[in-house]
């Protein structure tokens, strides 16, 4: 580890984890060195919500849960506890996938809870598949996470030896066989659907919703519970302390703490475990618990509240709370706690260019406005900046967009130009929210840093755009 | 003649039998196979088929959908510089430029004495930590052209550079095609029961009958 960060504060053995003040319900172990194992686990009270939870029927911990408002950390932000009420009676076996493939631009707190403390994610797991009658949980682990694959391969092992998980559980009937399963480099396996695609040894495509919600007809068809690391790395704090104790820390609408990942122009970027739905934009980026300020004190000029996915920020936006409600409202998202801070020195149409590949690289192209229209909105992109960008070409962006997300698509408000914000979430052409997403940073940034695109472009419309037939004619 | 050696057929098998489906295994092999010989070959793909009661095509189909199989044969370190956003604004360009330059080679290609294949990284989940590369899928975090110098030349000597990267990751520097170096393996005592999903008719007894 390069000594800049050590000089920083960071934990020596947490690369990326800082440590505010707060409290700490998930990321509470990370200040031990040996965190990952299970002696230490055992000695800092693991695997007493598991206990706890045995000695409670199942439908006693779903109410629990449910009663927590635990919100799904993976990006939608549904409740966990209402999730978990969909399964269709009668119908079994039901399964867990705990999805571990995280990958979207700018997050990075999975990777930490599995290498940090694989065992926390385990009993939650264990949690879920008791509330829950679930016959066997698929660990996805994602395929370029070798360490955090190593760290949940030997947490399992010392679980299953020691009788967490398997054959009767502590002594009790509860008997369920946990798996690790690993990806092999795609980002479209973080969609649920995809993810059990390729889980079942198929090409990580989305299916359709309706009628292939997870819930309903998931893996091998059955009743499949997709949930976040995140989420249910929850799940032993809920069951030792109690819904209301949880209810606690956040706001009414957003229980509890979230781990959010701050890159780019601060001095102090780092994962941050925050209290949801109370702290703010400027309190994370400025505060001195928190990232201490942007870099060389120069002015922020955007920030990407939630993901790669998420429509840009500006400053008008660094007031609002870390409540999905707010900020959808103000035209992005929370996402998967992933925070982007961009300074006065970025250029907005390399930034906007950088996001777009992404998602047109990632396109696993199956729909077709997706396919097409990603690697249009790249190569358009690059043309502006490579300065042979044509005055059509900002417009001829939008209408790709549009094909994808039919407009008005989701962004903050720019009051100098008296433009109101367009709330989350963006409609679709597509099967699943990839395509849409690429369309986010090209509204963004067209509708703010229109003077940036204009500068770049040299040439003209080899054909004039509005053709005037009469012309044309006579 | 079979493409996996005895025990790591041995290990295909057991992989198999933890799945309801054995097609699921499918992924998992894949990797095997990347494991024992650096990348995926036609052999392998047709064992593959027979251990998951598939066809090589499906296997084939399967296996192309994702970017971390190899197709054909490539270096010992699988270099990775991410230049996305979070990398792209600390810098990821310059240190993308520098790798190309040092190993002599274009993103995609080997260098001349088998050792490295390079490649540009999408987001790798270490944002906060940014820019970073990985080998073998190992990290390295906060990096600079002179990480980058040094990580090299331990690879070439044969000391592991791993301790110069995430201080979390310690021990040898795995070949490509090995990501966990351990495995994890379930004592047959403790195993609660793999059921295909057609043979579970019902609940479980803990939630028909209580704890």
């Amino acid at each position: 580890m390069p000594e800049s960060s050590l000089e920083n504060g960071y934990l020596e053995h947490a690369p990326g984890f800082v440590q505010n003040e707060g409290p700490k319900l998930i990321t509470n172990r990370f200040k031990h060195k040996d965190s990952y194992t299970l002696d230490k686990y055992l000695s800092t009270g693991g695997y007493e919500g598991l206990q706890s939870a045995l000695d409670r029927s199942p439908s006693q911990v779903h109410d629990e849960v449910r009663e927590a408002t635990l919100l799904g950390r993976g990006g939608a932000g549904f409740p966990a506890g209402i999730k978990w009420g969909f399964p269709p009676e009668g119908v079994w076996p039901r399964y867990l996938v705990v999805n571990g493939d995280e990958s979207e631009i700018g997050t990075y707190k999975d990777r930490l809870l599995m290498e940090r403390d694989p065992h926390q994610l385990i009993e939650g797991v264990l949690i879920a598949c008791y509330a829950l009658g679930l016959s066997q949980a698929f660990l996805y682990v994602r395929g370029e996470m070798a360490l955090a694959q190593e760290r949940i391969a030997i947490a399992l092992d010392e679980a299953y030896k020691a009788g967490y998980i398997g054959k009767n559980i502590l002594g009790s009937r509860f008997s369920v066989d946990v798996v690790m399963h690993w990806g092999a480099g795609a980002y479209i396996v973080g969609e649920e659907t995809a993810l059990i695609e390729s889980l079942e040894g198929k090409r990580g495509m989305p299916r359709l919703k309706p009628p292939y919600f997870p819930a309903a007809i998931g893996l091998y068809g059955k009743p499949t519970i997709v949930n976040n690391v995140e989420t249910l790395s929850n799940l032993p704090w809920i069951l030792n302390n109690g819904a209301s104790a949880y209810k606690e820390f956040g706001s009414e609408t957003s229980p509890g703490t979230r781990m959010f990942a701050i890159s780019g122009h601060v001095n102090r970027p780092g994962v941050y475990e925050v209290e949801h739905g109370v702290t703010s934009f400027r309190e994370l980026f400025y505060g001195d618990n928190f990232c201490g300020g942007i870099r060389e004190d120069n002015e922020l000029k955007m920030f990407i509240p939630g993901g790669g996915s998420a429509p840009w920020f500006f400053q008008e936006q660094l007031d609002l709370p870390l409540e999905a409600s707010d900020v959808g409202a103000a035209g992005s998202m929370l996402g998967s706690g992933a925070i982007v801070v961009m300074d006065e020195t970025t250029d907005a149409v390399k930034a906007c260019l950088s996001v777009v590949r992404f998602f047109a690289h990632e396109s696993c192209g199956k729909c077709s406005p997706c396919r097409e229209g990603t690697t249009w909105e790249e190569k358009i992109l690059q043309r502006i900046l490579n300065g042979d960008g044509r005055p059509s070409d900002i417009d001829l962006l939008l209408d790709i967009g549009d094909n994808i997300s039919p407009g008005p698509y989701p962004v903050a408000s720019y009051l100098d130009e008296g433009l109101e914000a367009v709330p989350f979430p963006p409609r679709q052409t597509t099967i699943c929210p990839l395509g849409p997403s690429s369309v986010a940073p090209i509204v963004s940034a067209i509708r703010r840093f229109r003077n940036e695109f204009d500068s770049l472009i040299t040439k003209t419309d080899p054909i004039p755009l509005a053709l005037n037939v009469e012309e044309v004619v006579t | 003649m079979s493409f996996f050696t005895a025990e790591n057929e041995k290990i295909a098998k057991e992989i198999v039998s933890r799945y309801p489906i054995a097609r699921s295994a499918l992924i998992p092999l894949l990797h095997l196979a990347q494991e024992q010989e650096g990348w995926i070959s036609k052999p392998a793909m047709e064992q593959i088929a027979e251990l998951t009661y598939t066809t090589s095509v499906e296997v084939l189909g399967t296996g192309t959908f994702y970017e971390m199989f190899k197709f054909h044969p490539v270096g010992r370190y699988l270099v990775k510089v991410c230049t996305n956003i979070s990398c792209q604004l600390l810098g990821a360009d310059e240190l993308f430029e520098h790798v190309k330059k040092v190993l002599d080679v274009e993103e995609g290609e080997i260098t001349e004495d088998g050792l490295f294949t390079f490649e540009e990284a999408e987001c790798v989940a270490a944002c906060t930590e940014a820019p970073c590369f990985t080998v073998n899928y190992r990290y390295f975090h906060r990096a600079t052209k002179e990480l980058f110098d040094e990580v090299i030349v331990d690879l070439k000597t044969g000391e592991s550079p791993l301790n110069k990267g995430a201080a979390d990751d310690q021990g040898t520097m795995p070949e490509h095609g090995t990501l966990s170096r351990v495995r994890q393996q379930i004592p047959k005592s403790r195993l609660a029961g793999i059921k295909h999903p057609e043979e579970v008719k019902g609940p479980p007894n803990w939630i028909e009958e209580g704890v």
